[in-house]
């Protein structure tokens, strides 16, 4: 091999190589998703009654059961989903870079998150409000009483936000310890190093329950300072997934709103006669091909996870811990929020 | 017969090392811009294809964040540049008196592993031992938690004179400015010139007679002088803010929180450790037979610190001290882990509100490498300073 | 025979002198060096007397009073009494091998003892061969494969549910042992006579070592995403692990570059009169002597980088510290006694931390044996 040779070869193909980097992927989610055989979901590292996982590595909650019903509807088994717990600052990033499929972590629905951060927002799956959780024997009984106190938070949320726009507008003055981890700020809070913990009234709850000392001591102010409308987050430029992904979570509160349960979908599948349910089902028209996926799509999410009554009664419900009322995430026509568009 | 001259060799030939040279790092610089342009088209095309906006025009916009405490007040309608200048004069504000206070205490320590007293020598080798070999941020943790779950609620607030001690930090009379205050100043720069003028006089009277004068002492008390005489110029009208404990809160006076409570007593013990080894070695360091030549020309201890053993042991003590004060700067970022808003902390509610994050991350390592630049700078024009010219 | 001589009537026995003063032993070390002067006498009282007073109390809660037995109970009762150590003996899966699941944790136990003693090989003297490569080499695949699984019969167990210990000694060791090929190349090309690669190197170097590692973690979890083509992912552990070796790395090039300057000029001078080239110099000459020098400030280097693994808990990886948070922070009736789970992790980290630091020491002496005093 003569010097040049030596020296240039190997070089030339070094370049070459570098030259011959993966080209853009169109990142098609669907066709990743089933390719790889499971729905990779962005949940919270451990909120009880929304994403936690026990010891043994099983996760529950309201936005795992989305997960898990996205999952049904695609591929065919709820368990065929793989959850990576996410801070609030990573997050977006997680979704942005195609590390995950779906982000299922009470997140807020935002201007500056559906402009600004290449992300869709699905379907409202919680709609809540940010509270504060203040100890019993300090006798506060409004958040207007807070005047030159602190208060712990945590940081990359919309919480904080919300916080220094209610201590401005009522004048409080309001001092904010910012935790890089939720529970660094939890645990200030019940260390008493500041008078109250903000968050969303939902995740308020669940700490009170889960994480006190003694869930008697601590009572949630009545005040919401905010809207928080909470829901799962897909990535922009995939409006097949975003339109498979909507649709699963109207099809399980429009379920609820026709009385389809996880007990009766097989009995209903058979014996039912109305025509959406039908529709719903796959036993009708079948509206699972129009999105790319075969009929059994809606019948498969409601037997593995139930509808959306369902689901909130196990995770969050008045008989779960969290012990929270329907409130404004009941049906349309029972008072609440949850109006899914008719599945035709 | 006149030798032939050698033929000359080209310059273009593979042979030549200039050549071999520049074609090698004409190469490196070409895979390098090759790397850097498929990183930077990358970046573009994954920025442009999610929606992701960038640019630094964000810094402009008013924040929309309030932060917990900061030197000025800052209000949450005010720009993030604003912002992220108080999360620096945090940085800076523990990262001073961090070094100052690791500093004196880790040179108390470095010396006292060579008392003449074994007790003390055991108890210094302990805490260097201890302190050195644990995570600075597990130490961090460790103190924060035991200032929030030791110190009372505000309500039963430790009462020491007009200061006050509770989970809400360190509360003192804190001077309220006013314009007698620039009098002060004056006196002070005043005190300050007095004091150098007196040790550039000291020091030519020992080069010319060999009596040495208070180097320390006198000029301390002329600077106290100048600052003492300024005040009383300026009225002696200096009121303190006297903090008054309210329902909930400490109100008015100066107050340190518990979060940088922690983060200083954090950093300075552990760095403090650090220091107290480099310190040692550079004492040691000394050769032996300096000291028993010093005693032999009959110096006494003092002299014989000041001008034997203190320049030769700067010497090996300066450049490891210097990595020390950039190591506790940096660990101060660690701030974000309790709740301290240095500029690490202000960075990520930026990056998280306005979801810039190359830009953030950007300013946030510019901020640090200016920091560590002036550093080792100021320590390298010191280190240049006390440097035993040699031969 | 002089008259003025002593005769041999006039021999009277000297009385015996009296025995010296002895200066072995306790009491002399004690009047040495406790009592010495008046104010080292006065050191000693204040001291002793503070430590008296201490020394009896910290054993009484953390040994005496303290509750031993993982019962919760026991533990409230003696709250503030006696350390609960009962949350060790309760947790210490989760805190020593993170979320990894519970009947396979033989496997990161029987990873991490492996790990330890190849690093504890590494460092005697009958393991300084060649085939140490190849061991090692052969050891991290023998770590991944019990770790991760998915082969000879193992299950297969992500890298999201590695944490703990093991994780710990995972990112340190494999990040020095990457680190350890980049920062030479580093290292001579900091002193390399090419400007364009000294200017390079230099920067790197500069760049790396004047920002905090988390802002490196930061970057490499939320922009190292970005820096890839769309569609190709990688995983977490790997972009930290990137992260703290381009980290270390730069530090790690720093010491070498301190080992090359203190070769003297005149062993190049002489490699080049032999006609050795730029590499075979390197290779054969500088490089053995150099490291030879340095190896007390790598092994300094291991302890920092080791202590700095624990940063990766701030990007939500579970590694010693985190795995702490973990463990007790959603279980509401151990939270009390986080304090001493704290301890429990300071007291591992000080046990590595301090063994290696005593090798460091050691090699040392091993290496100033010819020009100690």
């Amino acid at each position: 091999m003569s010097k040049l040779t030596k020296h240039w070869l190997p070089l030339a193909f070094a370049l070459g190589a570098l030259a011959a980097a993966p080209a853009a992927m169109a990142g098609k989610t669907l066709d990743g998703v089933k390719s790889r055989g499971q729905l990779v979901c962005g949940v919270h590292t451990g909120l009880a009654g929304f994403s936690a996982g026990d010891s043994a590595g099983k996760w529950s909650g309201l936005d795992v059961d989305m997960c898990r019903a996205v999952a049904a509807a695609v591929l065919g088994d709820a368990e065929k989903v793989k959850y990576v717990p996410l801070t609030a600052q990573q997050r977006f990033t997680a979704l942005q870079s195609g590390e995950i499929d779906l982000l299922s972590r009470n997140t807020t629905f935002t201007l500056t998150r559906d402009a600004s951060l290449g992300l869709n927002q699905t379907v409202v799956t919680y709609y809540d409000g940010q509270g504060f959780i203040v100890p019993k024997k300090s006798n506060i009984k409004s958040a207007k009483q807070f005047k030159n106190q602190t208060v712990c938070v945590q940081s990359g949320t919309t919480t904080e936000k919300n916080l220094t726009d209610y201590s401005k507008a009522n004048n409080l003055n309001i001092k904010t310890v910012v935790f890089e981890k939720e529970e660094a700020a939890t645990a200030a809070y019940f260390a008493g190093r500041c008078i109250s913990y903000t968050t969303d009234a939902s995740g308020l709850a669940s700490i009170r329950n889960k994480v006190a000392q003694n869930p008697a001591d601590h009572i949630i102010l009545p005040e919401l300072i905010s809207k928080e409308p909470l829901g799962p987050l897909v990535r922009r430029g995939d409006d097949e997934w975003f339109a498979i992904v909507k649709w699963t979570i109207y099809g399980l509160i429009e379920a609820e709103e026709y009385g389809i349960t996880q007990a009766n979908v097989d009995q209903l599948k058979t014996t039912s006669q109305d025509p959406v349910v039908k529709r719903i089902l796959g036993t009708g028209e079948d509206m699972g091909k129009l999105l790319g996926l075969d009929k059994e799509w809606m019948a498969r999410a409601l037997k593995s996870v139930g509808n959306y009554g369902e689901i909130f009664e196990r995770n969050v419900g008045p008989k779960s811990t969290l012990g929270l009322p329907r409130g404004l995430n009941n049906q349309w026509n029972k008072g609440g929020l949850m109006y899914a568009p008719p599945m035709r | 017969m006149t030798p032939k001259s050698p033929p000359r060799k080209s310059s273009w030939s593979w042979r030549s090392r200039a050549f071999r040279g520049l074609v090698y790092q004409v190469v490196a610089l070409a895979l390098i811009g090759l790397a850097a342009w498929f990183l930077w088209s990358n970046t573009l095309t994954n920025m442009r294809v999610r929606g992701i906006q960038s640019g630094f025009d964000f810094l402009s916009q008013p924040a929309g964040f309030s932060i917990g405490e900061s030197l000025y007040p800052f209000d949450s309608g005010e720009s993030y540049l604003r912002a992220f200048g108080v999360g620096l004069t945090n940085t800076l504000r523990v990262a001073v008196a961090g070094i100052v206070l690791a500093t004196i205490l880790g040179t108390l320590i470095g010396i006292g592993r060579f008392s003449r007293n074994g007790l003390v020598r055991a108890l210094c080798s302990a805490y260097v031992e201890c302190f050195r070999n644990i995570p600075v941020l597990l130490q961090l943790l460790v103190w924060y938690l035991v200032l929030t779950e030791v110190f009372p609620t505000i309500q039963n607030a430790w009462k020491l004179g007009p200061f006050f001690l509770s989970k809400g930090g360190l509360n003192f009379p804190a001077p309220v400015w006013g314009p007698g205050e620039l009098w002060l100043g004056a006196g002070l720069a005043a005190g300050a010139a007095l004091a150098w003028g007196w040790r550039h006089r000291a020091r030519r009277q020992f080069d010319l007679t060999g009596r040495a004068r208070s180097m320390f002492w006198v000029p301390l008390a002329l600077l106290l002088a100048g600052a003492f005489g300024g005040w009383l110029a300026g009225g002696a009208s200096t009121v303190l803010d006297y903090p008054v404990k309210g329902e909930f809160a400490v109100e008015n006076g100066g107050a340190l929180t518990p979060e940088f409570l922690a983060l200083l007593l954090g950093l300075t013990m552990y760095t403090a450790g650090f220091i107290a080894e480099v310190v040692r070695s550079g004492i040691a360091s000394v050769p032996a037979g300096q000291a028993e030549a010093a005693s032999a020309l009959g110096l006494d201890r003092q002299l014989e610190i000041r001008l034997i053993l203190l320049p030769q042991a700067l010497r090996v003590i300066i450049p490891p001290l210097t990595n020390q004060y950039l190591n506790l700067t940096k660990n101060s970022s660690l701030a974000v882990a309790i709740g301290y808003p240095d500029i690490v902390s202000i960075a990520n509610t930026a990056m998280n509100q306005t979801g810039r994050a190359v830009e953030c991350i950007a300013i946030l390592m510019s901020v640090y490498l200016t920091l560590s630049l002036l550093t080792s700078g100021g320590m390298n024009w010191y280190n240049a300073r006390v440097a035993i010219k040699e031969r | 025979m002089d008259a003025a001589s002593p005769s041999s009537a006039d021999w009277r026995p000297v009385a015996p002198r009296p025995a010296p003063r002895r200066t072995e032993g306790a009491w002399p070390w004690m009047r040495a060096n406790l009592f010495g002067s008046w104010q080292t006498t006065l050191a000693t009282l204040v001291l002793g007397g503070l430590l008296l007073w201490l020394v009896p109390r910290l054993a009484d809660w953390a040994l005496l009073r303290a509750v031993w037995a993982p019962d919760l109970a026991a533990c409230k009762a003696m709250e503030g009494v006696g350390a609960c150590w009962g949350v060790i003996a309760e947790k210490y899966r989760v805190i020593i091998f993170g979320r990894y699941p519970f009947e396979e944790q033989w496997r990161p136990l029987a990873a991490t003892v492996l790990m330890v003693a190849m690093l504890v090989a590494s460092c005697t003297r009958p393991f300084w061969k060649r085939w140490l490569v190849v061991l090692w080499a052969v050891a991290l695949a023998a770590f991944f494969a019990l770790m991760y699984g998915n082969t000879l019969g193992l299950s297969k167990v992500e890298t999201d549910r590695w944490g703990g210990l093991p994780l710990t000694i995972l990112l340190s060791s494999l990040s020095i042992v990457l680190a350890f090929p980049i920062a030479l190349l580093v290292a001579l090309g900091r002193r390399s006579n090419l400007p364009a690669i000294r200017a390079f190197c230099t920067i790197y170097v500069e760049l790396i070592r004047g920002v905090p590692l988390i802002s490196v973690l930061f970057m490499a979890s939320f922009m190292f995403p970005l820096f890839m083509p769309p569609g190709l992912t990688i995983d977490v552990l790997i972009r930290v692990l990137v992260g703290i070796t381009l980290f270390a790395a730069a530090y790690l090039a720093e010491v070498i570059r301190g080992g090359l300057q203190a070769v003297p000029k005149g062993q190049v001078e002489a490699a080049a009169t032999l006609g050795l080239s730029y590499w075979q110099t390197q290779r054969k000459i500088v490089l053995p002597q150099a490291l030879a020098m340095v190896v007390p400030s790598i092994v300094n280097s291991f302890i920092s980088i080791f202590k700095d693994t624990s940063l990766v808990s701030i990007v939500s990886l579970y590694d010693l510290t985190g795995a702490l948070d973990l463990a007790v922070n959603a279980d509401a009736n151990w939270k009390p006694f986080k304090l001493q789970g704290y301890f429990f992790i300071a007291l591992i980290y000080f046990l590595f931390c301090f063994a290696m630091s005593r090798y460091s020491r050691w090699v040392e002496r091993q290496l100033n044996a010819g020009r100690r005093r």
